[in-house]
């Protein structure tokens, strides 16, 4: 069988289909096939693409194929093509296994990862203890450009959430406490929800969105850089070199944050108190502090020290274990932002339920 | 397996050895069974195709990966059984240079090189400046002090990186292939640097690499890995290898397919 090929073939107007080639060979008798070519008036690899399928049809069918009527350009580029052998096992087989493997799978990597993390919040706090003694060794700059971008650079953000937050919790309580002519009592709602939970809360969130996912992704470049490499070489610990200034910025820096979160909150129910409802601002402010208790203020502090404790040790551990591609350190980022809040939200439920036990 | 020249080395003049060693990742056996032996002063070249392991054996080499099986030996000591103190104190002795730099980015060029010098040395900052300058001088990066990684070209970045390994004198130099991504005439000049340190610092050096010209320029002993029959399959000076090594694979390898 000869297949005479005419026209423009060219990839941008799309491949033929091979149906018509198909149906002469089931129709059988087929023994060997060529190409006339004559009328082709251009061609490019959508010519080759076909001519290669035509061959494959023909292998498949036991026939015989003469190439000797394309082209020379486009023979010899399928000659190339066929050159080398199609390595056995190349292909990736997208097998699927059974749902039972899958599972069993996940829970062996689960394990894995608990005891990952586990080992690493041991070699943090080895860390920690050798930094308790002086004798961590880290650059004292690094600890300074840490703390800088965990405290003095987060203040806009954290300003804007804070503020709206307690303008919202103003709003969600006025409505309420107007039906019953005790809008005054807006100061003790924002005063007590802003320093108990929200501010260290919203800081948290806040903190491991943007700092948390910046040590991840700092740390992650750094391992594709083979820059962590370099410093193990060296026979400096990069847990004491790169993590322990992180973990120390962010531990520090937490309480400081969750104060001024605190402070910003108010001020944002204060604008709700004294501006829409007409509470004199002595007033507001009166009732605040007589609302707010200390256990109320440290309680909300300790607990921003634990958050900050978490979004540094998730952040830092995604990031070690991070990869060697550009992928990876995305990958790491996101992981590192997914489990610091997952760890904020649960110990946030865990301190309900202890503070509650406890009566505080 | 076949060694060819130079003289079976003695026990004086052997630097490193690496014996019955096997990298592998989890169940996948990478390379077994390797065995050779790196003298002073020799420069010598870890070879094969891509992806059979070379640099995988640099890592093993400098403790980054720990042998399936086998160890590799310092000064006729075992570092695959040293505790991690004295493999730090080994490591002292040993610069390294890496594939993509490895320069830490937060720093300048004279911080790079000064942390090594900073951590195992009692000199003041303004004598830690003083020497890094000098390192950074020797490979060619005069007033780059002061330069981020990022603000210098690939090749500055390799040299710069050759700065710090060399920074506390060391007496074993590796290099991960270090004229990856270089035109030929950085990569002439790489060379000639390299010899220049071996031969007044008198260290001994190990290159990971494939590039033709740097290995007859420079090795004057090399090891090649296979990646089909996973182990090694030659071992001796490239120069003699050329023309005689048995493997066929071998001497494809060195003569450019041809």
């Amino acid at each position: 069988m000869c297949l005479r090929l005419a026209g423009e073939w060219y990839l941008r107007h799309g491949l033929p289909d091979l149906d018509d080639v198909r149906g002469a060979f089931d129709a059988g008798g087929v023994k060997r096939i060529s190409f006339a070519t004559a009328d082709v008036a251009g061609w490019d690899s959508a010519l080759v693409t076909f001519a290669r399928q035509v061959a494959h049809l023909a292998a498949e069918n036991g026939a015989g194929v003469d190439l000797g009527g394309l082209p020379e350009g486009a023979r010899h580029l399928l000659e190339l093509a066929e050159a080398v052998p199609e390595r056995s096992g190349a292909r990736a087989s997208e097998e699927r296994k059974p749902l039972l493997v899958r599972l069993g799978e996940s829970a062996i990597e689960a394990r894995a990862g608990a005891v990952e993390m586990l080992s690493f919040v041991g070699e943090v706090t080895v860390a920690f203890g050798r930094f308790l003694r002086g004798k961590a060794r880290f650059r004292a700059v690094d600890l300074g450009l840490m703390l800088q971008h965990c405290g003095a650079d987060a203040l806009p953000i954290v300003t804007l959430i804070s503020l709206l937050v307690g303008l919202i919790l103003a709003f969600v309580g006025a409505v309420q406490l107007e039906q019953f002519g005790a809008a005054v009592y807006v100061a003790d709602l924002v005063g007590i929800a802003m320093t108990r939970e929200m501010g260290a809360m919203m800081t948290a969130i806040v903190m491991a969105g943007r700092t948390g996912a910046a040590f991840a992704a700092q740390l992650g470049s750094m391992k594709v850089n083979q820059e962590i490499d370099a410093l193990r070489t060296m026979g400096i610990s990069p847990l004491e070199y790169l993590v322990l200034p992180r973990m120390l910025a962010l531990c520090v820096m937490m309480p400081l944050l969750c104060i001024y979160a605190d402070l910003v909150g108010i001020l944002g129910g204060a604008a709700i108190g004294v501006g829409m409802l007409d509470v004199a601002p002595a007033i507001y402010l009166q009732h605040t502090v007589e609302a707010v208790s200390y256990t109320d203020l440290f309680g909300g502090i300790f607990k921003a020290s634990v958050y900050g404790v978490l979004v540094a040790l998730s952040g830092c551990l995604r990031g070690m274990q991070s990869g060697d591609s550009a992928s990876a350190v995305g990958d790491a980022t996101t992981a590192a932002v997914v489990t610091a809040i997952v760890l904020v939200i649960c110990a946030s439920g865990l301190f309900a339920v202890v503070f509650y036990i406890l009566g505080i | 397996m076949e060694s060819a020249q130079p003289a079976a080395s003695t026990a004086e003049n052997e630097h490193l050895r690496v014996s019955n060693l096997t990298m592998a990742y989890g169940s996948f056996v990478l390379q077994r069974d390797l065995e050779f032996t790196v003298d002073r002063g020799d420069i010598f070249i870890i070879m094969g195709g891509s992806g059979c392991g070379k640099s995988t054996l640099l890592r093993h080499m400098i403790g980054l990966k720990e042998p399936a099986k086998g160890e590799v030996f310092y000064e006729g000591e075992s570092f695959t059984a040293a505790s991690d103190e004295r493999r730090n104190e080994i490591l002292r002795g040993v610069g390294v240079t890496y594939q993509t730099g490895g320069l830490w980015s937060s720093m300048t060029l004279a911080e790079n090189v000064g942390v090594p010098l900073g951590e195992y040395t009692d000199l003041t900052a303004d004598e830690i400046r003083e020497v890094a300058a000098l390192k950074l001088a020797l490979v060619g990066l005069r007033g780059f002090e002061e330069y981020y990684p990022s603000q210098i070209s690939g090749g500055m970045q390799k040299r710069a990186g050759l700065a710090r390994a060399i920074a506390l004198d060391p007496k074993v130099l590796f290099f991960d292939e270090p004229s990856a991504g270089l035109d030929p005439i950085s990569s002439h000049l790489l060379d000639e640097l390299i010899l220049q340190l071996r031969d007044n610092l008198g260290a001994t050096v190990l290159i990971v690499t494939h590039e033709l010209a740097s290995i007859f320029a420079i090795g004057n002993n090399s090891v090649f890995l296979d990646a089909k029959s996973r182990t090694m399959i030659a071992r001796g000076d490239p120069k003699y290898l050329k023309d005689h090594a048995e493997n066929p694979e071998v001497r494809k390898f060195l003569n450019r397919g041809g």
